[in-house]
Formats: C-alpha cells, sequence, structure tokens
C-alpha cells in the first residue's frame, strides 16, 4: 500500500449512533494496533455490537470516522468491509446443517473457487492454524467448537487485517479454548489484528494486551487488561463494586428430584440420544450439569419440562412419579423450566410479555379461571417480574423480540423462579447476559436453593458452575458422567468429564 | 433506495388502516382496468360498491342479499381463521360445506313430510356434524401420521362434490320431481325450511349464527385459554409446546370447529336461499371464504367486515355484469385485486419503508 504502514491498523474518531429512544454508541474513540489482540468489554447495551456492526458494514454511524490502514473507510455493507480485509465471527453460526463444511464455505464467498481447490485451501489453512477440519463432513454432525472452526476459516480464507471474534469461547470446552488461543496468538504474530469481545475477564487477561470497555454507550477506559485485576475490569464495566453471587453450603434436606435410567432415542436428524441418564438433587441443592453443547443438555431439558414424555419410572419428584405428566400438570406439582433458547422457545417472539408472562405461568400463578384469561393478573404478573428482575423495557405491553436478549433472559429466568417452583431446571441461565445481571440471577438461583428447592443448572460455562454449583456431572454424547462435589474438582478433572473420560468418583 | 426494516412492535396505525388503504388502491387499480376496457371507471364502482345498497330500482332487491352472501362467507372464515391463527390450515372447507348440506338436509328429508318443531334443529345439529365429521379425516391423518392437511382438506372437497353428485342424482332426488336431479325444495318443507326471519334485511338463520360466531369467536380469542394456545401455536409452535400446548389436540378440535361451522353454513344456506341440494348448490363459499379470512385479517370483526365487503362486490359485480356488460373475469380479477393489495398493505403493520440513498 502506499504511506509507510504505521503502528496502528484501524482508528476510530468520533463514532457516534443513536436509534430512537438509545444513543448506542456515543462518542467512541480508540485505535486497534497492528497485530493486537484488543478486547472489547462490556455489559449487555454497554454498546459494542452496535460499535462492531459499524467497523463490519451492518450498521452506518451518525457521526465519527474510521480509517483503515492510513485511508478513510465507511463500509457500506459488510461485503465492502469483507473486502477492506475486515471478518468477523459471530457468536451465532449462520450454517447450514445439512451441507458439508466446504459447501458451507462455498456459499458465503463471492466467487467460490472450484469444489476441489476449496476443500485443498480449507485443509491448508486449518491445519496452518491448528485448527483440524475435514473440508467433506456435514455440519450438522461437528460440534459447536468445530463449528465456530468452520467460521473462523470461512474467515481466514479472505486473509483478513482485522478479525472480530463476539464470545468465541462461549461454546467451548477448555481444551478447545486453549486450541482456538493459540490460533489466534499465531494470527497476530503475522500481523492480523483482532478485536475480541467477551465476557470473560480472567480470558482477556490471558490473550489481550489491550481493552476497550464501554459503559452506557460511551468509553470508560483503553487499558491494559494484564495490569488490572478481573476484579476491577468488571467494576469499570459496570461503575460500581460487584457483588459475586456466593453458594451457601448448607445442610442438604432429602431427594426432591430423581432421575432414574432415563434414555431417549434422537428426536430429529441431528438430535442427540440421551442414554441412561441418572442423577438426584436434594432440596437445597444446585446440581450443575457442564458439556459441550450439542451433547444432550435441550433433550434432557424437554424431558424434564415435559415437553417429551418418558416411560414411568424414570422421573421423580418428592417420590412422585411424573415421567408422563404433560407440562402443565408438572407446573402445577412444582416442576418448573426454561429452555435455553430465549425467543421461539421460552417467549413467543411477537407476543407481549403480559403474554408470555402467562405463557408458563397460567397454572401456578392461578391466570385462568374455568378457561377464562384474567388479564388483569397476568399483567401484574409480567409486572413483577419486570421489577424484581430489572427487565429495562417500556412496560408487559411490549413484544418479547423488541427487548434485548440479556433483558429477556431476565424476564424468562425470572418469570420461573417467581413461581417458587419446587424443581427448577435451567438451560444456560445467564447466556448473552452481562456481569452484574448474570450475578443476579445466579444469586436468584443459589436463594431459590437455599430456600428448599432443588434447582438444575445446566450451563457451558464452566466459570457459572463453579461460582453456583454444589454437585457437578457432565454431559457427553447424551451420557452423564457420575454426579460429583464440585468443591473437589479442579480444572483438569472438569476437563476430562467434559471429554467423557469418566473417573470413577 | 427503498428499504424494509421490521418494526420492533406491531404498528396499531397500519393494522387499522391498512385494509382501508387497501381498498382505496383496489379501487383505482380496478378503475383504470374498467377504462381500459372502455368503460366509465367511477360509473362501474359506483356500480358494484354503491348502488346494491342505494339505488332507487335495485336496492330493495340487492339489500337483503348483502347479508344472504356474506353470512355464509363469515360463518365459515371465523372457523377457518381459528386454525389459521394456529397455523393448521384447512383448505377443505368447501367439501365440509357439501357434507352439512348433504347430511343435514338429509336427515330433514328422511322425515317428510311430517310437521314437526324439532326437525329443523335436528337438522342444524347433524349439519354441524356431517361438516365436522368431513373435516376429522384430514384432523385425525394429520394428528396421527403428519400427514399434509392442506392437500387432504383440499383434495376431499372433490371427494364431497362427488358424494354430492350421486345424492343429488339417486337417493335423494325428489320423488315428483319428474326425473329432475335434485332434492325436495325445502320451500315445500315448512318444517325443515330456514325461511327469513327479516325478510326486508335477509335475515335467516345462518345470519344470526354468523353473528353468533363473531362474537364468539371474538371473546375466546381475547379471553379464553384456547384462544391465547391458537395464537400461541401460531406464532411459536416451539414455545407452545413448552407452554403445554398439544398440538394433535390442537388440530383436531381446529378442525372441529372450522368443519362444524362451515356444516352449518351448508346447510342454512341448502334450507334457505338455495333451496334444494342440486349437484351445483355450493358457488365456492367455502374457498372465497379463506379469501374472507385474510381479508379480515385473521380477526373476528375484521372477518365480519371482510365478509360484507366481499358480499357486497358479488352483489355490485352482478349488478354491473348485468347493467354494464362488464365480463364476469373483470369482476373476478377486481376480487382479487382487493386480496392482492390487502396482502401488500399488511407488510406496513410490521415493516416500516425507509428510504435510504
Amino acid at each position: 500500500m502506499g504511506a509507510v504502514l504505521g503502528e496502528t491498523l484501524l482508528e476510530l474518531t468520533g463514532l457516534t449512533k443513536a436509534y430512537p429512544g438509545v444513543v448506542a454508541n456515543d462518542d467512541v474513540s480508540f485505535d486497534i494496533g497492528r497485530g493486537e489482540i484488543h478486547a472489547l468489554l462490556g455489559e449487555n447495551g454497554a454498546g459494542k455490537s452496535t460499535l462492531v456492526k459499524m467497523i463490519y458494514g451492518l450498521v452506518r454511524p451518525d457521526a465519527g470516522q474510521m480509517v483503515l490502514n492510513g485511508a478513510a473507510f465507511a463500509p457500506a455493507e459488510p461485503r465492502a468491509a469483507r473486502a477492506a480485509g475486515v471478518a468477523m465471527v459471530f457468536q451465532h453460526f449462520s450454517l447450514f446443517d445439512a451441507l458439508s463444511v466446504a459447501e458451507n464455505i462455498a456459499v458465503g464467498m463471492e466467487h467460490p473457487p472450484k469444489p476441489r481447490d476449496l476443500a485443498a485451501r480449507i485443509t491448508d489453512v486449518s491445519n496452518a492454524y491448528g485448527l483440524p477440519l475435514d473440508p467433506g463432513r456435514l455440519v450438522g454432525d461437528l460440534s459447536a467448537g468445530e463449528r465456530q472452526r468452520v467460521e473462523i476459516i470461512r474467515c481466514l480464507l479472505q486473509d483478513p487485517k482485522l478479525l472480530i471474534m463476539d464470545e468465541p469461547t462461549s461454546v467451548l470446552t477448555p481444551g478447545e479454548v486453549d486450541t482456538l488461543f493459540a490460533t489466534l496468538r499465531k494470527l497476530r504474530s503475522e500481523g492480523t489484528s483482532i478485536l475480541y469481545i467477551s465476557h470473560k475477564l480472567e480470558e482477556i487477561r490471558a490473550l489481550c494486551e489491550t481493552a476497550t470497555i464501554l459503559r452506557g454507550g460511551k468509553k470508560v477506559a483503553t487499558c491494559d487488561p494484564r495490569e488490572q485485576s478481573a476484579r476491577d475490569l468488571a467494576e469499570m464495566m459496570v461503575g460500581s463494586a460487584l457483588k459475586p453471587a456466593q453458594a451457601q453450603p448448607g445442610d442438604l434436606g432429602d431427594v426432591v428430584l430423581a432421575v432414574n435410567a432415563l434414555s431417549l432415542p434422537p428426536q430429529s436428524a441431528f438430535g442427540t440420544a440421551l442414554k441412561d441418564v441418572s442423577f438426584a438433587v436434594h432440596a437445597g441443592e444446585v446440581l450443575g450439569i457442564g458439556g459441550v453443547a450439542g451433547n444432550g443438555q435441550d433433550e434432557l431439558l424437554a424431558c424434564l419440562s415435559g415437553e417429551v414424555t418418558t416411560p414411568l419410572g424414570t422421573m421423580t419428584m418428592d417420590g412422585m412419579d411424573f415421567s408422563t405428566m404433560s407440562p402443565n400438570t408438572r407446573r402445577g406439582l412444582g416442576v418448573l423450566a426454561a429452555p435455553e433458547e430465549r425467543l421461539g422457545h421460552a417467549a413467543a417472539p411477537d407476543m407481549s410479555l403480559t403474554e408470555n408472562a402467562l405463557l408458563s405461568g397460567m397454572v401456578r400463578e392461578g391466570l385462568q379461571q374455568r378457561g377464562v384469561l384474567n388479564w388483569g393478573k397476568a399483567r401484574s404478573f409480567a409486572e413483577a417480574i419486570i421489577a424484581k428482575f430489572d427487565v429495562r423495557t417500556p412496560g408487559p405491553n411490549s413484544a418479547a423480540r423488541s427487548l434485548s436478549g440479556g433483558n429477556l433472559q431476565k424476564f424468562v429466568i425470572g418469570r420461573e423462579i417467581l413461581q417458587s417452583p419446587r424443581v427448577l431446571v435451567v438451560n444456560q441461565p445467564t447466556w448473552g447476559v452481562d456481569a452484574a445481571a448474570a450475578a443476579a440471577i445466579r444469586q436468584a438461583l443459589l436463594d431459590l436453593a437455599a430456600g428448599g428447592a432443588a434447582v438444575v443448572v445446566i450451563s457451558q460455562d464452566l466459570d457459572e458452575l463453579r461460582e453456583v454449583a454444589t454437585r457437578f456431572g457432565a454431559l457427553n454424547g447424551g451420557r452423564l458422567s457420575a454426579v460429583r462435589d464440585m468443591a473437589g474438582l479442579s480444572i483438569d478433572d472438569i476437563g476430562l468429564m467434559l471429554g467423557g473420560a469418566d473417573a470413577a468418583a | 433506495m427503498l428499504r424494509l426494516e421490521k418494526r420492533p412492535n406491531p404498528s396499531r396505525f397500519w393494522a387499522i388502516a391498512s385494509p382501508i388503504a387497501a381498498v382505496i388502491a383496489t379501487m383505482v387499480a380496478g378503475g383504470i382496468m374498467f377504462w381500459v376496457l372502455g368503460k366509465d371507471p367511477l360509473e362501474a364502482i359506483r356500480t358494484i360498491f354503491w348502488d346494491p345498497l342505494f339505488h332507487e330500482n335495485f336496492a330493495a332487491y340487492s339489500r337483503p342479499q348483502l347479508l344472504v352472501k356474506a353470512a355464509p362467507l363469515i360463518l365459515i372464515a371465523i372457523g377457518l381463521a381459528m386454525g389459521f391463527r394456529a397455523g393448521i390450515w384447512n383448505i377443505g372447507a368447501e367439501g365440509q360445506y357439501i357434507m352439512g348440506a348433504v347430511i343435514g338436509g338429509g336427515v330433514g328429508l328422511a322425515f317428510y313430510p311430517l310437521d314437526a318443531w324439532w326437525i329443523f334443529p335436528l337438522m342444524v345439529v347433524c349439519g354441524g356434524l356431517g361438516g365436522a365429521m368431513w373435516a376429522m379425516i384430514p384432523a385425525i391423518l394429520k394428528a396421527r401420521f403428519n400427514t399434509n392437511e392442506i392437500l387432504v382438506s383440499l383434495l376431499l372437497v372433490y371427494v364431497a362434490e362427488n358424494i354430492l353428485a350421486a345424492m343429488a342424482l339417486g337417493p335423494l332426488r325428489n320423488p315428483d320431481g319428474q326425473g329432475f336431479p335434485g332434492s325436495r325444495n325445502f320451500g315445500d318443507f315448512p318444517a325443515a325450511h330456514n325461511d327469513f326471519l327479516i325478510p326486508a334485511a335477509g335475515v335467516h338463520w345462518g345470519v344470526v349464527f354468523a353473528i353468533l360466531a363473531v362474537v364468539v369467536a371474538w371473546g375466546v380469542m381475547r379471553f379464553h385459554v384456547y384462544g391465547f394456545r391458537v395464537r400461541l401455536l401460531g406464532e411459536s409452535p416451539r414455545a407452545a409446546k413448552f407452554a403445554g400446548v398439544s398440538p394433535g389436540r390442537m388440530i383436531v378440535l381446529s378442525f372441529l370447529i372450522s368443519g362444524g361451522l362451515a356444516g352449518f353454513a351448508g346447510l342454512f344456506e341448502v334450507t334457505g336461499p338455495g333451496g334444494q341440494i342440486t349437484e351445483s348448490f355450493n358457488s365456492g363459499y367455502g374457498f372465497t371464504a379463506i379469501i374472507v379470512a385474510f381479508l379480515g385479517r385473521l380477526t373476528p370483526i375484521g372477518i365480519l367486515l371482510g365478509g360484507l365487503l366481499l358480499g357486497l362486490t358479488y352483489i355490485g359485480g352482478e349488478l354491473a355484469q348485468l347493467m354494464l356488460g362488464l365480463p364476469g373475469a373483470a369482476i373476478q380479477a377486481f376480487q382479487g385485486m382487493l386480496l392482492f393489495f390487502l396482502l401488500a398493505a399488511d407488510v406496513l403493520t410490521n415493516y416500516r419503508v425507509r428510504v435510504r440513498g
């Protein structure tokens, strides 16, 4: 290129973007150096996504400039950003299950090469960066970590100067995280810059040399995360002192929830079968179930919520068999669940929050009498959830889809907790939720257990499980490992359990 | 460049304004079509929308016709819409309408010439059951074996038409009819006749049932668990399953309701305005009701208005054929435009148009 290559790759000056009612980015300026792994930190709604979308050409700034490689940079669409050397790995993968790895990559390319050449290039690049991947495999058969590799390799084939990664480790096992970090460090050594969005402060401290912290759309600081403690970083994000959730090791009560030799055939072509899953949860206890996505978490939740019924004898609460009961009969008993997918599973996107409160609260909150709905009461229930769990929304009439992911998550979890369940099963309770709200949700789960409920937390976030769970089991290929006390487990033990190497406890 | 942007919340203004905009656009585009056909567009529009209700010579005949035409459309569309909202597609209302008429009418004719008060109520019940029974075939196949309810219900229309032909020419043929096809005329069988209750307004029992259906459906959709489940299943099947809604049960119930209402409509038509069971008494009401359901945005009040509007274009269209010599195909194209513009304007409820340079 023309001028002397500077130290700075991308220079952001005064970027501002307002949406009706909210300023998502307010005069944000910082530089990303060449060959730098730059962390972007902030709570939900701090403006991280908007900022990244402006860089990637998905959103146009209202004011401010970007300079890439010494030249003005104002991408009108992602294609322009990609042409300028900016690539992005999204948090949600956009892959087709029924296509092969190579086909998926070709779909996203403007001028895909011949299939055989592409397959060779995929193999080359994946080996060069330590991300082995067979171009001929069906994406539907890949684990979440392998799917992420597909997305990363898709980006690397464009030979990017700047790689944006949005929460890349949320779906990975500890071992896979190490592999990913090795790849990112290799990229850095070759001069590629990486903009790394994450909530996991320890990771950022291990990987990044610069961090920019956003709060309420404004830049709070740019600092070297290695020189800050995780706690300091978190407090900069939140703007106040943090109170981490505390598990209270108390006396365990009787067994409340017992799952006995539960097996379930796969429910769809790419579903996972459950194989002989057994566990028991006592009153006052939080059982953490770890595992990489797609190892049977959704299926286990569906069995417990009643969306799928199982043979008699597989599930009991306080000794009562509920295996064959419908979801609402279970709710009447006190068995509640909150699935992982917020939009379209835990909540109906186009329905109001009042209607979504009715969705699972009808039975226990008495929101209907002889088939007639009590809208007033449903509205009050929705308002109670909004108030108790600090859901940021104009009111209970808002459609669920108008809420940000983290806010909807608070609503969905709050809806179940407020019904004072006897058994609560949650899947990924703080997925995409900011640090302060995640701490609040975890605390609410712990309080619920302290009140005598049996809580099952299914999560891919091991830090979360270490924080809330008293005992831990790992799902691998639809099998549950032996359940062990959390206190005695090292990260290596957990890694082995997640990998399916189950040393008998 | 124009771009559509999804609204975070559906627009209340456009939910009401889009049907009005669609009617106006239909009048403009239809007017152009009539003008191209060499007719005075204003006169044609007036003949279709105004004369049936207010013309000094025709209104006395055509005004009652409005309710006569609209009632079966509304009654059927109400049932269909409650299924459509749940994503359950009963396309075969025409067949259920025929079976309601054949079974309900047949039961009545079996008692000819008995004069008893209970004959007509019994026929109504049997008409509803006939339609519901016919609807159970696609419903149970769908719930049990996951067959496509659109295909099965649609194909059963043609089966029903053949049954109707066989009945009109066979067992139900008027024994005193000199061999002509068609049943006895219900006008000659007072105990089974769906006579006008208010002749000047065109009100017969079918109209009463249609209005009742609108009111009940409105209440159910708004205040009853069933209505909530219908909407939930339509909006988000997985969330519905999580909420404990059983899709199989909803399919059966939905077909039961829509089939039953179509059966009622068929019985009221054949024992009233239609007069007798003939090979071709069914004039496509079961299909037109699908248009009415969407014209009314699948809401009961909207269907009431949509049914009246479409009924009006039917009567007005006939009048325009008669008075102005407009071809029947032009009238059908005009009705098609109405649905086309309505669906197009519908986009504005959920999307906003942004101009981007």
